[in-house]
């Protein structure tokens, strides 16, 4: 409504945004009197605020799946069926979150994917578990262990957890650049706190002294007297848990204050938005993503994005799109889009997705997730290490072996 | 001794810009009694529209001082329009009514004015061009750059301005008169809509510069930045003593400093108990303590309690 009224604000260079964001919410109804069963499956993600093109690009993601299931005209039990995603906005706000969980739910939708944030999801798959059968429900980004230690047997997410990512990126910053001395900042948000907690468990592990945490919120950017103090303690190496947004920068003002330490990041800041909020310190940062990077997994994917939204996918679209297919992939599978008949075919499910192969192991957390370190150069990112069950792999060994998930993305 | 100086550095650069952005909210309602809420909007437009200017500039060679001049000689009258338009359309229909309704569309100007720019500008932060080569300067071992200089010279230079022209000029007079008493001042041949949207102008091309001030310095332009700015801004008004020019930069400086200073140090006072984290927090405190002890702010204005 509000998009259509002043879409003609849109400047020409945002054009394709406007239409992506338009075009995709009256789709549904442009199509909705054809014959067969609409299947409504729910997309979370925080549209607005701090971090909404993050959001977005989660959303485009789903759409995408969505799009090219309804193209490839799936049938189900026998029946024509054609899914439609209720895409909701959370705002990065937890309240706010589970606000709209339960508008999906009354909503009856029979799977969601979403949503963005861990401190957001975590009290919203509180709200898909209630309901009578439970809504299955998969994120393609919310890192915290927690979501899937509460025992809800609908809940899912294809992306690697913070107790996996903590300590790859961790023990790559204390094997590479052999830091005594550490300080650890966060964004106090769920996620930030929580990744940022199981970087320092494992930099201590590894013997090396970490400074007491500093903190900001998600929307400081002014890190200027934190990082002061930091420099005052003169630690050779800083990790940041937290988005890209605020991250961008810290890493700024660090350089600009002289500080001499190695940054490092989550997947949160593991962008290349990071360059350009950066500048040239981004150069030579160290972050890490909680899977494979996208564009070593899915050359058919990345093309299908960019030709769909004229954008480049930013962070977890890959793997919204992967949790969408997964949703629809059971269906097909369990021929019906009955929670009650698909959920177990879920759990057991083998896929060969955008970001690697899937399966789940009991909690609902991606078997073998791995996690990929990357460094910046001249303003790009570019993978060096996969860390798989523990085990350091170089980049290009990884790819080279016959198993990379490049080669599984391209047969499907 | 470094670490001291480079937070005062710190909160001097944060000081003045909220000093600007202060002037804003206090001259509105120092006239008008509104707590024009949307003046962070306007300092988030002022940021936007310069981005868009820069980045179109930029490649095109020419000196980047005249860039950035160019970019902010584009936000000011931007925003003063919309300073107007906000004034004209949401504010002046509402001049007799009582006070809760104007300070409520102020809110609804600003959720407006937001995602309009959220359409506009996208939802992507915004890298904000560094088309201004940073030099840093050393000062007993703490660093200065250019780009902060630059910002605390430039806010004089504004504050100083809008003294001589709410001090010395005819204009100034007819605005401090309506503050005092709109009736009389009317009486007096003075036009108060005239005056009042002047005051909107001035705040909004003060709000322009502060923008692309805040802009250039953290190098990052969302169209969410002004709310939290406006909001610390409005407190160091309260500070000063809302509705009173000086008092609006004193507080401006001195909320800088504190959240640098008690960013820098809270967590070795209190053992680590409080955080770094509790740096956005020190503005509301300051609002508080401000409230509580001395309701009329440091520099306190009679405007306040005048019929």
């Amino acid at each position: 409504m509000i998009c259509s009224r002043f879409g003609g604000f849109a400047l020409a260079a945002l054009v394709a945004w406007g239409i992506a964001a338009c075009g995709g919410e009256k789709k549904p109804q442009a199509q909705s009197p054809a014959a067969g069963i609409t299947i409504l499956i729910g997309h979370v993600a925080p549209l607005t605020g701090g971090i909404a093109h993050l959001g977005k690009d989660n959303e485009n993601g789903a759409r995408l799946a969505v799009e090219e299931a309804n193209a490839a005209k799936v049938k189900i039990d026998g029946k024509d069926v054609r899914f439609e995603m209720l895409a909701e906005d959370d705002q990065s706000d937890p309240k706010v979150g589970t606000t709209v969980a339960q508008k999906l739910v009354d909503a009856k939708v029979v799977g969601v994917v979403g949503h963005l944030n861990s401190g957001v999801t975590i009290p919203a798959s509180a709200i898909y578990n209630g309901t009578t059968p439970p809504t299955p429900m998969i994120t393609g980004s919310a890192t915290n262990p927690k979501l899937t230690e509460q025992g809800f047997k609908n809940v899912f997410r294809v992306v690697g957890r913070d107790d996996q990512q903590g300590p790859a990126i961790a023990n790559y910053l204390a094997a590479t650049v052999k830091p005594k001395l550490a300080a650890v900042i966060d964004d106090a948000t769920a996620y930030g706190e929580g990744l940022a907690n199981e970087v320092e468990k494992a930099l201590k592990a590894a013997g090396v002294k970490v400074l007491p945490r500093e903190r900001g919120s998600d929307k400081t950017t002014d890190w200027k007297a934190v990082l002061t103090k930091v420099k005052g303690r003169n630690p050779d190496a800083v990790f940041y848990g937290g988005m890209d947004a605020t991250g961008g920068p810290l890493l700024r003002q660090g350089k600009e204050l002289g500080l001499k330490a190695v940054f490092s990041f989550g997947d949160g800041a593991c962008t290349d938005k990071m360059s350009q909020l950066a500048g040239s310190a981004a150069d030579d940062l160290l972050c890490s993503q909680a899977g494979i990077p996208p564009l070593a997994a899915s050359k058919s994917f990345l093309d299908a994005y960019k030709k769909r939204f004229s954008v480049e996918p930013i962070l977890y679209s890959p793997f919204t799109y992967d949790a969408m297919n997964l949703l629809i992939e059971a269906m097909k599978q369990a021929n019906s889009a009955d929670p009650v008949k698909y959920l177990p075919v879920l759990q057991k499910i083998d896929f060969a997705g955008a970001t690697g192969r899937i399966s789940f192991d009991d909690k609902g957390d991606r078997k073998d997730a791995e996690m990929t370190i990357f460094t910046m150069k001249l303003g790009k990112l570019v993978p060096i290490a996969i860390i798989k069950s523990g085990k350091t792999i170089k980049y290009d060994d990884f790819v080279a072996m016959s198993s990379a998930p490049a080669a599984d993305a391209q047969k499907k | 001794m470094d670490i001291f100086i480079q937070q005062l550095i710190n909160g001097l650069t944060l000081g003045a810009v909220y000093a600007v952005v202060a002037l804003g909210y206090t001259m509105v309602y120092g006239i008008i009694q509104l707590i024009n809420f949307a003046h962070g909007e306007v300092v988030m437009v002022g940021a936007m529209v310069a981005f868009t200017v820069i980045s179109a500039l930029a490649p095109l060679g020419l000196p980047p001082l005249l860039v950035v001049l160019i970019a902010t000689g584009c936000a000011v009258p931007a925003c003063m329009l919309i300073g107007y338009a906000m004034e004209r359309l949401a504010y002046r229909p509402l001049r007799g009514a009582p006070r809760l309704a104007p300070l409520i569309t102020a809110i609804g100007v600003s959720i407006i004015l937001q995602h309009v720019a959220m359409l506009i500008w996208s939802r992507n932060p915004l890298a904000f061009p560094q088309i201004i080569k940073l030099q840093s300067y050393d000062i007993g071992g703490a660093t200065i750059t250019n780009v902060q200089i630059a910002i605390m010279v430039i806010s004089v230079v504004m504050m100083a301005g809008l003294i001589a022209l709410v001090y010395r000029t005819r204009l100034g007079t007819a605005m401090r008169a309506t503050a005092q008493n709109p009736q009389v001042a009317g009486l007096m041949g003075i036009d108060a809509n005239r005056v009042i949207a002047f005051t909107f102008v001035i705040g909004a091309a003060l709000a322009a510069v502060a923008g692309v001030m805040v802009a250039s310095y953290y190098g990052i332009a969302h169209y969410t930045m002004g709310s939290q700015l406006g909001l610390k801004a409005f407190c160091a008004a309260v500070l000063g003593g809302i509705g009173n020019i000086p008092g609006a930069m004193l507080g401006g400086v001195l909320l800088g400093v504190i959240e640098a200073l008690g960013a820098g140090y809270i967590g070795d006072l209190t053992g680590n108990v409080f955080g770094s984290n509790y740096q956005d927090v020190f503005a509301f405190i300051v609002l508080i303590g401000a409230l509580i002890l001395r309701p009329s702010g440091l520099l306190g204005e009679r405007v306040g309690d005048r019929a």
